[in-house]
């Protein structure tokens, strides 16, 4: 199989990491070769994070670059719309509805624009809006939205709903498992 | 067993396989998961040390003393452990000793863009250069045989891609490797000119020798393929050049970046009419080549600066570049900033307000440069802060009244006390401002010697900052809670305005330790006047929504610096 390339971006502290961890993990059960790459540091105060994972039979460089996304996992729309370009031709964004503010746009310096997902409608972006924060709430806790973006994305993935739930259990502390686990049933029934 | 691991996951890994018994290290992005992982190992003694000085002379003792010892830091930090290493390679090694440097290409996290394998080159140290978390783990052990095997210490360096990249490792056991004997030996240990002499002729000798085990390695392989294109390369490159080129080329991959092969790279650059050296951030393979006479590409093409990628190597060797879309509007950016409750937020507000020049240091406080407070006016290096000001206000007396330094707990410890001393001791009336969050923040929350844990989490001795400014000769001491804003910014004009050398203590734990009971989020009300002086604070919580301050009741921890700032009791 030919190397595909997932984008997971998103704001610092919205929980990426656990969302990374729990697709490297199913895609490893699949018996893939399997990277990850995440950037550490600065970007966890409030900024820009973003995580490559890569997987096939072969994977050489962990990172992905502008035009090589199969598919995006947006946490916000902000965030969708700066992913953009490591879109691959044809590939598809799954975007959190959520809005979060930069400093710029809260200091009034600049504005948040306002119609990204008609933007991507024109530009006839594949694209799967979630209003992944309700539905995380519906869950139990507005912390569990990655865990409902990650039901969407077994939706797209030719894996079984078991082998998901699996990984789930095995990257989730036991105390909020049941909560992740409707998190992603709800993900999962709302596409 | 096969696991999916970050590099640095996978390094910790590696020296707990090869019977490493003694860890001592300082944090920095991106090599400090390499030793809260193996902390994890009951098996193994791990420490944070104060700095990357310390750490490294630990390593050195416990080497000496006949344990396989290990210490890890960033780039910068090899800098400061620069000292002890270099005189290190003399001595070479009793238990091997193997050291971690991480260079950050593209500066995700780090105030340089320095190549540590000068370091390397410089201090004569065998320097290896994994690519992937297997090749990590298999290059840690045999780190450890060559620094037995020749007496030297051994650098590892990894990259942010490296170290923060996870793939498949396959987990072997331990093995247990018993203390060496300890002999007195002064020829070898104790470096005073006359045996140092003697060792400066060994380490020549020693790097003779490595050279001949760079010429057969197994770390450096070589991969024929069709074609009249061969490739030189190294660590994380490779990959890039493997996913770019492919088959189409022939590489000379090399796992041992110092002392680098002669025979092999002039063999290999014979076999074909262009070869090209494809290395982020300096020209060293590149020169080593040209030094042997073989006619390479390097950064002519490649440049010395950033990261390269897959997509740049297709670009500049096959001319080839990926489409994309992107949308026409301009998308604001997303720095990172202080979190919501931050409690250096006070001080840099204050600062702000009264227009003090702040000669700053490196923390999640560096933050306080960013808009919309703009608070900061220098930051160089860790402690140069404090030292930095003296010699500002050394230059321009009549600034004492007008600038302070700002810096963090940890970095105070790391090397921010011997400046201080020196306020006192050349006397400016200098005014100093200890960020004490109780924690190493920027770097993912270490304890430090002011927060009185240990890396393993026990209870441990914990600096009294007050008494050690106060013993380094500084008799004006006070402690401000920077929540009260009123109080913190007195505290700051009156040590400005008084004719001494003064230390402000700002102390409130960092907002996001998991002991700080936070109170509830807070409220705008009808009663906002659109006056915006709340967001001066650069809360990421407060926004304006509908021309009225809003707060994010998911964000704000309800630390009630904004209340203080509303004049029109529209925050309750
Ligand atoms: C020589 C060196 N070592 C390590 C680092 C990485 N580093 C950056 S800031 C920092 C410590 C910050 O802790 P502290 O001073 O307590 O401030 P805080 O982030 O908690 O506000 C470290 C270790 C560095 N930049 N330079
Ligand atoms: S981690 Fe702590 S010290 Fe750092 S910005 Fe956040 S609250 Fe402030
Ligand atoms: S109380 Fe005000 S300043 Fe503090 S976190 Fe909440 S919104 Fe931010």
């Amino acid at each position: 199989m030919d190397t595909k390339s997932i984008m997971i971006v998103g704001v610092g502290g919205q929980g990426s990491l656990l969302a990374s961890r729990i697709i490297g993990h199913v895609l490893l059960m699949q018996g893939y070769e399997v990277k990850v790459s995440e950037v550490h540091g600065m970007s966890q105060r409030g900024g820009s994070v973003v995580t490559y994972v890569k997987y096939g039979d072969k994977v050489y460089s962990p990172v992905v670059e502008k035009g090589e996304a199969d598919l995006i996992v947006s946490f916000e729309q902000l965030e969708a719309a700066r992913s953009l370009p490591y879109l691959k031709k044809g590939g598809t964004i799954i975007t959190s509805t959520q809005k979060l503010d930069p400093m710029p746009v809260i200091t009034g310096a600049t504005k948040y624009p306002e119609d990204i997902f008609n933007q991507f409608r024109d530009l006839g972006i594949n694209f799967i809006p979630v209003n992944a924060l309700q539905l995380a709430e519906e869950a139990g806790s507005a912390k569990a939205s990655n865990v409902v973006l990650m039901g969407v994305v077994s939706t797209k993935m030719d894996i079984d709903k078991e082998e998901w739930l699996k990984a789930i259990e095995e990257c989730v502390p036991a105390k909020f498992l049941e909560l992740n686990k409707k998190a992603f049933e709800l993900g999962r029934e709302c596409y | 067993m096969k696991k999916l691991m970050l590099g640095n996951e996978a390094f910790a890994r590696g020296l707990y396989e090869a019977g490493c018994k003694v860890v001592s290290s300082y944090p920095g992005t991106p090599s400090t998961e390499i030793t809260e992982e193996v902390a994890k190992y009951e098996e193994v003694y791990a420490e944070w040390a104060p700095n990357e000085k310390v750490a490294m002379e630990v390593a050195i003792g416990a080497s000496m003393a006949g344990a396989r010892s290990f210490c890890g830091m960033k780039h910068v930090g090899l800098n400061v452990a620069a000292d002890p290493l270099y005189t290190a390679s003399y001595t070479g090694v009793n238990g091997g000793l193997v050291i971690a440097v991480a260079d950050d290409p593209g500066m995700h996290s780090s105030q340089n863009e320095q190549d540590s394998r000068h370091h390397a080159a410089a201090s004569k140290v065998p320097m290896l250069e994994p690519s992937d978390s297997q090749e990590v783990k298999d290059f840690v052990k045999e780190a450890y045989r060559i620094s037995e095997e020749y007496d030297t210490p051994v650098i590892v360096r990894m990259s942010t891609r490296v170290a923060h990249s996870q793939s498949v490792v396959d987990v072997c056991e331990r093995e247990d490797i018993p203390l060496k004997e300890y002999v007195k030996n002064p020829q070898k240990n104790v470096m005073m000119p006359a045996n140092a002499r003697g060792r400066h002729v060994f380490v020549e000798e020693r790097t003779k020798k490595l050279i001949q085990e760079a010429e057969t390695s197994i770390l450096n392989k070589i991969e024929m393929n069709d074609g009249q294109i061969g490739v030189i390369t190294s660590g994380t490159t490779y990959l890039y050049a493997k996913e770019a080129l492919g088959d189409s080329v022939s590489y000379l991959k090399l796992g041992i970046v110092n002392p680098l092969p002669s025979y092999i790279i002039r063999s290999f650059c014979k076999k074909f009419e262009t070869v090209y050296v494809i290395e982020e951030l300096d020209d060293i393979i590149e020169t080593q080549c040209k030094k042997l006479g073989c006619d390479v590409i390097g950064k002519e093409l490649f440049g010395f600066i950033g990261e390269l990628s897959q997509s740049i190597i297709k670009e500049k060797i096959k001319g080839v570049s990926t489409e994309y879309t992107a949308l026409q509007t301009e998308i604001p950016v997303r720095p990172p900033v202080m979190c919501a409750g931050c409690p250096h937020r006070g001080v840099f507000y204050s600062l702000a307000k009264n227009k003090i020049t702040v000669s700053g240091d490196i923390g999640c406080y560096t933050l306080g440069a960013a808009q919309p407070l703009c608070a900061m006016d220098t930051t160089v290096c860790m402690g140069a802060s404090i030292s930095g000001l003296h010699g500002f206000n050394k230059a321009r007396p009549e600034k004492e009244k007008t600038s302070v330094a700002v810096i963090g707990d940890s970095t105070f410890m790391h090397s921010g006390m011997t400046g201080l001393v020196n306020i006192a001791y050349n006397s400016t009336n200098s005014t100093v401002i200890i960020l004490d969050n109780s924690i190493t923040g920027m770097t993912g929350h270490q304890q430090n010697p002011t927060t009185g844990y240990n890396l393993k989490g026990d209870v441990a001795a914990k600096v009294d900052l007050e008494a050690l400014c106060r013993a380094l000769g500084i008799e004006r001491v006070r402690v401000v809670d920077p929540y009260n804003l009123a109080e913190t910014e007195k505290a700051i004009l009156e040590e400005l305005a008084v004719e001494a050398p003064s230390v402000i203590i700002s102390r409130r734990p960092c907002a996001l330790l998991k002991y700080v009971k936070h109170n509830p989020p807070l409220k705008t009300n009808e009663k906002c006047k659109s006056c915006k002086a709340c967001l001066k604070l650069g809360c990421p919580a407060i926004s304006i929504k509908g021309g009225k301050a809003c707060i994010d009741h998911t964000l704000c921890v309800g630390c009630g610096i904004c209340k203080e700032l509303c004049k029109f009791d529209a925050i309750e």
